[in-house]
C-alpha cells in the first residue's frame, strides 16, 4: 500500500517489517519519532532509557539474546553512547543491531551541528544514509542483513529534512527471523586486552569486505546524465541536486557513507569532465576523493555550516536564482519562548531578580536565557550544569557560591545529572542545585522518564524519588518549592545560597501543556487599577502585552497561573 | 506537470501540522507524488513555524526556497509578511488576519507593522485575507482555524469538494466532524 510517511515513521515501519524485537532510545530532535512510531507496533518491545549510553548497551544485551534490535538518538546523543559504540565495533553482534542517529544541520533544535559520519569512521562501523522516507524503510532491512552477515552494528544516519519530511512509501508484511541462540564466546564478547587485540584485525578485515560490498551494492548507484558534470552526493543533498539538474548531469548517489567505495568513485570520476561533491557539513566524501588523488571540487563551492537548499545549489553552480517580493517594514523576529503558564518562568524570574549566576542545561528551560528573563549564563551539553557549578565554585575560592546556582530538568538530571551531583556530594563544593521537575521530558514533545512513574506506553512504571535520591547521595538540605509561588521561590533561593553546605531545591510543577494539567480561568486586567508600570512584563509571558499603556491579557493563551499577579503592585489582575 | 509548492506558515501551537497532513494526503490521493517537510522541536514553542508541501509528477527537494512558492497559507498576518519572499511573482497568499504579538513586540522593543495586507498587495502579490479566528469560533472552536483556511484554499485547487471533505473526514476525530465541516464551509464561502 502506498502511504505518505514521515522519514522517522518509515524508519519505524522498516524496523517492524524487518523483525526488530527490541528498541531502547533516548528522545532527541530530530530522532524522537522513530521510537514513538515503533512503540505503536505491539510486536516490538520499546522503552525510553535514561540516556543514549544505557540505550545502546541495553540494545547490545538484547542482541546477545538473539533478537534484531534498535537504539535511536540525536547526533549529540551519539557522543554519550560513543563508549559502547567503539567497542561494540570489536565484539560485533548476535542479533542484528541498528543504531539510528539524526543530525541537525541548521540547528533547528540543537546546540551544535556536528557531523555524525566522523563517529562511523572513527568507530569503524558501517553507516547508511537514506535520502527520503522510502529509503529510510528500505535501508533498515539492508542494515540488518549487513549487521548479521558482517558481524557489526550498523548506523543509519538521518538528518532533519529526511527525518521530518513526509514522502511516499510502500509497506510490506513483517518477517520475523528466528531467534538466534546465545552462545558463550569469551574471545568475542569479553573485551579485555588479550581478546580485544585479536578482534581489532577482524574489524579491519571487516571494513575491507564492506568497502568491497560498497563497490557493487545497489545502495550506491550511478545515474547517467551528461558528461560535462558529475556530482557525488548523498542524503538530502541528492534531492537538491536532482531538483535543479533533473537527469541532465551524471550523479553518483551514495547510500552508504562508511566505508566509501574506491573503484566506483574512480570510474565515475573518469567518466565526467568535472567532478563535484555536494554534501552538507564536513567534507568527508570530498576528502576521500582527494585521498584517491582525484581532481574534485566541494567546500570551495559549498559552506561547512547549515542546511543546503535548491537556491544554495543554484548559486554554487552559477544558475539563475528566483527572487520573491517583500514588504519594506522590518518584520519583528519570532523566536521560540517559554509557553504561557510554563512552571519554569516563576523560578527564572526569582533567579533573575536575585542576580544569580545560572549554569544551565539542555531542555525547554534553556529558553530562560531569552530576554527579558536573560537568566542563564551557560549551556553546554546534557548534565553539564551540575558538573560545571562544582568547578566554578571551587575555582572561585568562595566568590561564586553565594550567588551561583545550577538548573537542570528532571529528564536531563536522570540522563547525566546524577553523576555531577555525586561529584558535588563527594568532593563537597558548596553548590546550590535546582532540579526543574516538570514531570516530563518537555522539549522533545512529552516523553516519560524515570521520575514520572509511567513508561513509554503511558502505563504505570517504576518511579525514582528525587528527594530520597538526593538525600541518599548525602545532601542534608533538600527542599521542594512550587514555582508558581514567587515568595516561596525567593525564600528558598536566598536561604540555600546562604547555607554553608551543598543543597538541592526541587522546583516542582507539571508542564502546563500536559493533558492532565487543569488550567485556571484566564486572568483579566482591571484597566481602572492598572497603572501601566510594566512590572508584569518582566516575566516574558507571551500572554501579556501592553495595549494603550495598560497591561492586556490574551485569553486564548493565559492559563491563569497567577505569576504576573504576584508582581502587580496595585492588584490589577483579577 | 511541473512541481507545485504550498507553504503553510504560522506560530508554533496554531495547528499547522494538521493542515499540512490533510493537504499531503489529499494530493497523494489525487495521484501526485508528494513531499511534506515539517520542523519539530524547539521552534514549536511559540516560534515562527513553516511547513512545505510540494506535489507533482516527481518531487525531489523536500523544501521550498525563496521565489518558488505558488501558495502561502498563513495562520497569522505577520508570518504571511515574513515569508512572502518565498512566493513566486504570480503566487497567491491566503492568510488569516489574526495578529499574535511576537516577544520583541510584547517587550516593546519593536512594533507590529500596520496595514500589512495593503502593503503586501502594494508590493505586487495577490492576497486573500480573512478573519479565520472569527469564523472558527462561529463554527464552534477557535482550534478550527486550520480547517477554515483549508476551506478557503480549496477555491484555488482543481479538486472536487467531495474529495476535500472525504480527506478531512478521515483525519479529524468523529466528535469534531460536524464542527470541522462547518469551519470548512465558512472558510470556503468567506
Amino acid at each position: 500500500m502506498k502511504e505518505l510517511m514521515l522519514g522517522n515513521k518509515a524508519f519505524a515501519r522498516g524496523l517492524y517489517e524487518a523483525g526488530c524485537c527490541f528498541v531502547s532510545s533516548y528522545p532527541g530532535t530530530p530522532s524522537t519519532e522513530i521510537t514513538e512510531e515503533a512503540v505503536k507496533y505491539d510486536d516490538i518491545y520499546c522503552e525510553w532509557a535514561p540516556n543514549e549510553k544505557v540505550a545502546m548497551e541495553a540494545a547490545f544485551g538484547a542482541s546477545l539474546a538473539g533478537r534484531r534490535v534498535f537504539c535511536g538518538m540525536k547526533h549529540v546523543g551519539l557522543n554519550v553512547a560513543a563508549d559502547p559504540l567503539y567497542t561494540m565495533s570489536y565484539t560485533g553482534v548476535n542479533g542484528g543491531v541498528i543504531i539510528g542517529v539524526a543530525d541537525d544541520p541548521g540547528m533547528h533544535s540543537s546546540q551544535n551541528e556536528q557531523d555524525s559520519r566522523h563517529h562511523a569512521i572513527a568507530s569503524k562501523v558501517p553507516m547508511l544514509e537514506p535520502s527520503d522516507s522510502a529509503e529510510s524503510l528500505e535501508f533498515v532491512k539492508i542494515a540488518y542483513e549487513l549487521s548479521e552477515e558482517y558481524d557489526t552494528p550498523v548506523i543509519i544516519k538521518m538528518c532533519t529534512r529526511v527525518a521530518h519530511s513526509q514522502s511516499v512509501v510502500e509497506t510490506a508484511e513483517r518477517v520475523l527471523p528466528a531467534k538466534k541462540a546465545y552462545e558463550k564466546n569469551i574471545p568475542k564478547y569479553v573485551m579485555m586486552p588479550g581478546n580485544a587485540i585479536k578482534r581489532h584485525p577482524f574489524v579491519e578485515e571487516r571494513t575491507r569486505k564492506l568497502a568491497a560490498w560498497a563497490e557493487t551494492s545497489k545502495i550506491n548507484r550511478v545515474e547517467k546524465g551528461g558528461k560535462e558534470l558529475g556530482i557525488i552526493t548523498s542524503s538530502t543533498s541528492y534531492q537538491y541536486v536532482k531538483e535543479i539538474f533533473g537527469d541532465s548531469v551524471s550523479v553518483l548517489k551514495l547510500g552508504m557513507v562508511n566505508p566509501l567505495p574506491v573503484q566506483l568513485i574512480k570510474d565515475f570520476a573518469a567518466s565526467v569532465d568535472r567532478l563535484v561533491v555536494v554534501e552538507e557539513l564536513d567534507p568527508i566524501i570530498e576528502n576521500h576523493c582527494r585521498a584517491l588523488g582525484l581532481k574534485v571540487e566541494g567546500k570551495e563551492l559549498f559552506p561547512m555550516e547549515g542546511e543546503f537548499s535548491q537556491n544554495l545549489l543554484r548559486k554554487a553552480f552559477g544558475k539563475d536564482i528566483p527572487a520573491g517580493k517583500a514588504v519594506e517594514d522590518q518584520i519583528p523576529m519570532r523566536p521560540p519562548v517559554m509557553c504561557a503558564g510554563c512552571p519554569h518562568r516563576g523560578l527564572f524570574y526569582t533567579l533573575s531578580k536575585n542576580k544569580c549566576t545560572v549554569l544551565g542545561d539542555i531542555g525547554c528551560y534553556t529558553l530562560g536565557a531569552v530576554a527579558p528573563l536573560s537568566a542563564i549564563d551557560m549551556t553546554l551539553c546534557m548534565g553539564a550544569s551540575l558538573s560545571a557549578i562544582h568547578g566554578f565554585n571551587i575555582a572561585g575560592e568562595g566568590e561564586n557560591e553565594s550567588r551561583t546556582v545550577a538548573v537542570i530538568g528532571d529528564s536531563t538530571f536522570m540522563h547525566s545529572g546524577m553523576t555531577g551531583l555525586a561529584n558535588i556530594a563527594y568532593n563537597q563544593s558548596n553548590s546550590t542545585v535546582i532540579i526543574l521537575d516538570n514531570s516530563i521530558t518537555g522539549m522533545t514533545g512529552h516523553q516519560q522518564n524515570p521520575t514520572t512513574g509511567y513508561n513509554i506506553k503511558g502505563d504505570p512504571a517504576g518511579k525514582i524519588d528525587l528527594e530520597a535520591l538526593c538525600k541518599a547521595m548525602g545532601f542534608n538540605r533538600v527542599r521542594v518549592v512550587d514555582p508558581y509561588d514567587l515568595k516561596q521561590c525567593d525564600e528558598a533561593v536566598k536561604e540555600e545560597l546562604a547555607a554553608k553546605e551543598p543543597s538541592v531545591i526541587i522546583s516542582r510543577r507539571p508542564c502546563a501543556l500536559l493533558k492532565y494539567v487543569k488550567h485556571n480561568a484566564p486572568l483579566k486586567v482591571n484597566t481602572d487599577k492598572c497603572i501601566g508600570c510594566k512590572s508584569c512584563m518582566r516575566i516574558g509571558c507571551p500572554a501579556i502585552s501592553i495595549k494603550n499603556g495598560k497591561a492586556c491579557i490574551d485569553n486564548t493563551l493565559c492559563v491563569g497561573c497567577g505569576v504576573c499577579s504576584q508582581l502587580c503592585p496595585v492588584g490589577a489582575f483579577e | 506537470m511541473e512541481t507545485k509548492n504550498v507553504m503553510i506558515v504560522g506560530v508554533g501551537g496554531q495547528g499547522s501540522l494538521l493542515a499540512s497532513k490533510l493537504l499531503g494526503k489529499l494530493l497523494l490521493d489525487e495521484g501526485y507524488d508528494v513531499k511534506v517537510s515539517e520542523v519539530h522541536g524547539m521552534s514549536q514553542r511559540g516560534g515562527s513555524v513553516v511547513t512545505y508541501v510540494r506535489y507533482g509528477d516527481k518531487v525531489y527537494s523536500p523544501v521550498i526556497d525563496k521565489g518558488e512558492a505558488d501558495y502561502i497559507v498563513s495562520f497569522e498576518l505577520l508570518e504571511a509578511a515574513r515569508w512572502m519572499e518565498y512566493l513566486k511573482p504570480d503566487g497567491q497568499i491566503v492568510t488569516n488576519i489574526q495578529q499574535i504579538d511576537p516577544m520583541p513586540v510584547i517587550t516593546g522593543a519593536m512594533t507590529y507593522p500596520d496595514e500589512l495586507v495593503k502593503k503586501m498587495k502594494d508590493a505586487g502579490v495577490k492576497v486573500d485575507a480573512l478573519d479565520c479566528l472569527k469564523l472558527a469560533e462561529e463554527a464552534g472552536s477557535a482550534k478550527a482555524v486550520n480547517i477554515v483556511l483549508m476551506g478557503r484554499l480549496s477555491h484555488y485547487f482543481d479538486i472536487p469538494r467531495e474529495t476535500w471533505m472525504k480527506t478531512m473526514e478521515a483525519m479529524v476525530p468523529a466528535k469534531f466532524l460536524e464542527m470541522n465541516r462547518k469551519a470548512f464551509e465558512l472558510g470556503e464561502k468567506a
